[in-house]
């Protein structure tokens, strides 16, 4: 570890300072504001404030939307995460095979990270609309009716293959650089002994890929909570019956559409608490393990 | 943030530009594309009109958006003098008490004509209170109304100038439609919140809220679980299940003008002001007009339909000089030339009598059939305190509510009757927050 002296006491201050002044504006004020706004009962026009203390935070509790919304980010970013890393890490393998044509598919498969969520998601509502899609008119003719609109379950996998299809890439490119990082001495020592393609892969590839997969399922976990707002808002709405209604989204329609501002303040407090448990169990762990 | 960032910036550059003399008036509205441009050519034919003002109308986005927008401005003192809310916001305005300047005051201070009267009964009573004061200035009202492909009833063997007059017949030609292979789907509809559900009520004459629809005051709860509403409700499920109709998505219904456009469905419920991109898009078959279906068996209907749309809102807070110019601008926008332009080129409502006549002189009924469908629904028969409209704070999203209980209820979650009574138990307890924050 390098370091620094400073003979000035100010000097060091004065460095941090832009970065502090921006946290300070553009975090801390607004959560602060947040927190003062949960204990307020208003209406939506500021003109009459009551001060209700934990009022909003117990009808939260009680409430079974809220509950709902709790349940359907559990299925959600589960959903998302496994399905991302499986698939990425099935890709990464398949590519770390390759010689010639590895950089060609590296970078195709790199391809749909460019694209932003909004714009991912209209793409699947597109592919999957019970009208006019294409996917739907392929399953139709299987005899399956794909229908987001009012099928809850169909709704579901729908935000799951939207979330995490652009989110597929840079697991894949984590997973790739993780694979070429593990030494090919090992699993020729293992071929030697006369461990099989599936046992090597299991016993060495995998546990060394570990600090990898561990890193990624945090990302991967943050951007499907937190992350995937713009999906939700350009195909499902939250919908049908709140059935892909996360919490994220929860918090802009309570908020923003309903003007509950005091209940849509409890609910990103409770976000907030939930992002510090997070950030508190990658600081602990990832860091610590990760060797890029 | 950054949308009041740019509005204040905008503001900014716009005010230096012209600030040698007229007094500048923001107009927030939420009106996209050709109507757009027509809100803006009303703006800019308002301020070649006279020297002392000028409109300055932004596009802030949907309905939701712009109101948010206006809301989110006023609690930062950036707000417009005008804006945009639509039907649904209106209970929010309403109590709004010291947010808003109502209109019939804001006419009086600056004394510039105005006859609540002229306005049609439908259109002002859906804005005016208790004492009969209007309190926002209507501008785009519309109405459902049903539009079918004459073109597959001719197929299916059922007269094309014989649309279904009741649900019943609704039902039958649907079947006979589908039976026929002349389409796969019978009927669908945006807007199951507003169209089958709140003018269901009204149509029918029954109450979807107690204190008259909400007018009466902030203790009115909703009452929307009565039995016309459902057996109707119950109705949609069966012929969702049958295949006779196709639900089209929540809100809007954003996928029922495709079905009805690709003609997989024969007819299609939907606002009165998509009938221009109605007719544009039905180049490939006959179009045809009809009013919304009812029950024969229930006293009283058909009553009349109610309305939606947005009116103008001016809000508080603003230089004293702007308001006389406001007040202005109203006037011009509700002179009878000004109104049946916008009515003949969007398709909604002409909001006074004296447009209406203009619009029948200048021969627009006889040429585009079926355009007058609207105005003879809403006028059918003088409003009761069922079809005045409603008015409920926290309302979008108890329409939110509405769709999800009716998605609940087609996934087969729970019955017609077990999904409007948790519509009427969430909405009521929407409502009551909305009063202990208003009181």
């Amino acid at each position: 570890m390098k370091r620094v002296f400073f003979n000035n006491r100010w000097l060091p201050w004065l460095l941090l300072a832009p970065q502090l002044i921006i946290t300070a504006i553009f975090f801390l004020w607004p959560a602060a504001q947040a927190v003062w706004q949960s204990f307020l009962r208003e209406d939506a026009f500021g003109l009459n404030t009551t001060f209700v203390g934990l009022a909003n935070y117990k009808q939260l509790l009680n409430s079974s939307e809220y509950h709902n919304s709790f349940w359907v980010t559990f299925v959600f970013t589960t959903s998302v995460t496994v399905f991302t890393m499986a698939f990425a890490l099935l890709m990464a393998i398949a590519v770390d095979r390759l010689i010639k044509s590895e950089k060609v598919y590296t970078t195709l498969l790199v391809w749909p990270y460019a694209i932003a969520p909004a714009v991912a998601g209209i793409l699947w509502w597109f592919i999957f609309n019970p009208s006019i899609g294409i996917l739907t008119y392929v399953l139709a003719q299987v005899g399956i009716r794909f229908n987001y609109v009012s099928d809850p379950t169909d709704a579901m996998i729908l935000v799951v293959l939207a979330s995490s299809w652009s989110r597929i890439s840079y697991s894949f490119l984590f997973f790739l650089a993780g694979l070429q990082s593990v030494p090919g001495s090992l699993r020729e020592a293992a071929a030697i002994d006369g461990a099989g393609p599936v046992k090597r892969f299991f016993t060495i590839t995998l546990p060394l890929l570990s600090p990898t997969t561990f890193f990624l399922m945090v990302v991967n976990l943050v951007y499907a909570m937190f992350e995937t707002f713009a999906v939700i808002d350009s195909t499902t709405y939250g919908g049908p019956a709140q059935s892909t209604n996360i919490l994220v989204y929860k918090v802009y329609q309570d908020g923003f559409v309903g003007q509950n501002l005091g209940s849509s303040a409890a609910q990103s407090v409770i976000l907030m608490a939930i992002v510090i448990v997070l950030t508190v169990i990658q600081f602990r762990y990832v860091e610590k393990k990760v060797a890029y | 943030m950054t949308r009041i960032f740019t509005a204040s910036a905008v503001a900014l550059i716009a005010s230096l530009s012209a600030a040698n003399a007229a007094t500048e008036i923001q107009w927030w509205h939420a009106m996209g594309g050709e109507l757009g441009a027509k809100v803006e050519e009303i703006a800019k034919n308002f301020n070649e009109s006279q020297s002392d003002y000028v409109i300055v109308p932004s596009y802030k986005g949907n309905y939701v958006e712009t109101m948010t927008a206006a809301i989110a401005a006023f609690r930062a003192k950036e707000q417009p003098a005008i804006v945009q809310v639509f039907e649904v916001g209106t209970g929010t305005m309403i109590a709004a008490k010291g947010a808003i300047y109502p209109v019939y005051q804001l006419m009086a201070d600056n004394s510039e004509p105005f006859d609540p009267a002229s306005f049609l009964p439908a259109v002002a009573g859906y804005y005016t209170d208790t004492e009969g004061n209007m309190l926002s200035m209507p501008f785009n009202s519309s109405t459902p109304i049903m539009y079918y492909n004459k073109t597959v009833f001719e197929k299916a063997g059922l007269d094309p100038n014989a649309p279904p007059k009741t649900w019943a017949e609704m039902e039958a030609a649907s079947k006979k439609i589908i039976e026929s292979g002349a389409a796969t789907c019978g009927f669908t509809t945006g807007w199951v919140s507003w169209i089958q559900t709140e003018n269901l009520s009204a149509w029918h004459n029954q109450p979807i809220g107690s204190l008259e629809n909400g007018f009466g005051g902030l203790d009115a709860r909703l009452e929307v679980n009565g039995p016309v509403q459902v057996k109707h409700w119950e109705n949609l499920k069966k012929w969702a299940d049958e295949g006779l109709y196709k639900y089209a998505g929540p809100v809007g219904g954003d996928n029922a003008p495709p079905m009805f456009y690709s003609q997989e469905c024969a007819m299609v419920m939907n606002s009165s002001g998509s009938r221009a991109a109605v007719v544009e898009n039905s180049k490939d078959f006959d179009l045809g007009f009809a009013m919304l279906p009812y029950y024969d068996d229930v006293e009283g209907a058909p009553q009349n339909s109610i309305i939606g749309g947005a009116t103008l809102w001016v809000l508080q807070g603003r230089d004293d000089a702007e308001y006389p110019g406001v007040a202005k601008f109203f006037t011009y926008l509700s002179s009878p030339e000004v109104q049946a332009d916008w009515h003949q080129v969007t398709g909604y409502l002409p909001i006074t009598t004296a447009a209406y006549d203009l619009s029948t002189e200048q021969g627009y009924y006889e040429a585009n059939p079926g355009a007058d469908t609207a105005i003879k629904q809403i006028t059918l028969n003088a409003p009761t305190p069922n079809s005045k409209g409603l008015r409920f704070g926290n309302y979008v999203q108890i329409r939110t509510i509405i769709d999800e209980e009716f998605e609940a209820l087609l996934a087969g979650n729970k019955d017609a009757q077990g999904a409007l009574d948790a519509v009427v138990s969430r909405g009521n307890a929407l409502i009551e927050e909305f009063q202990s924050q208003n009181q």
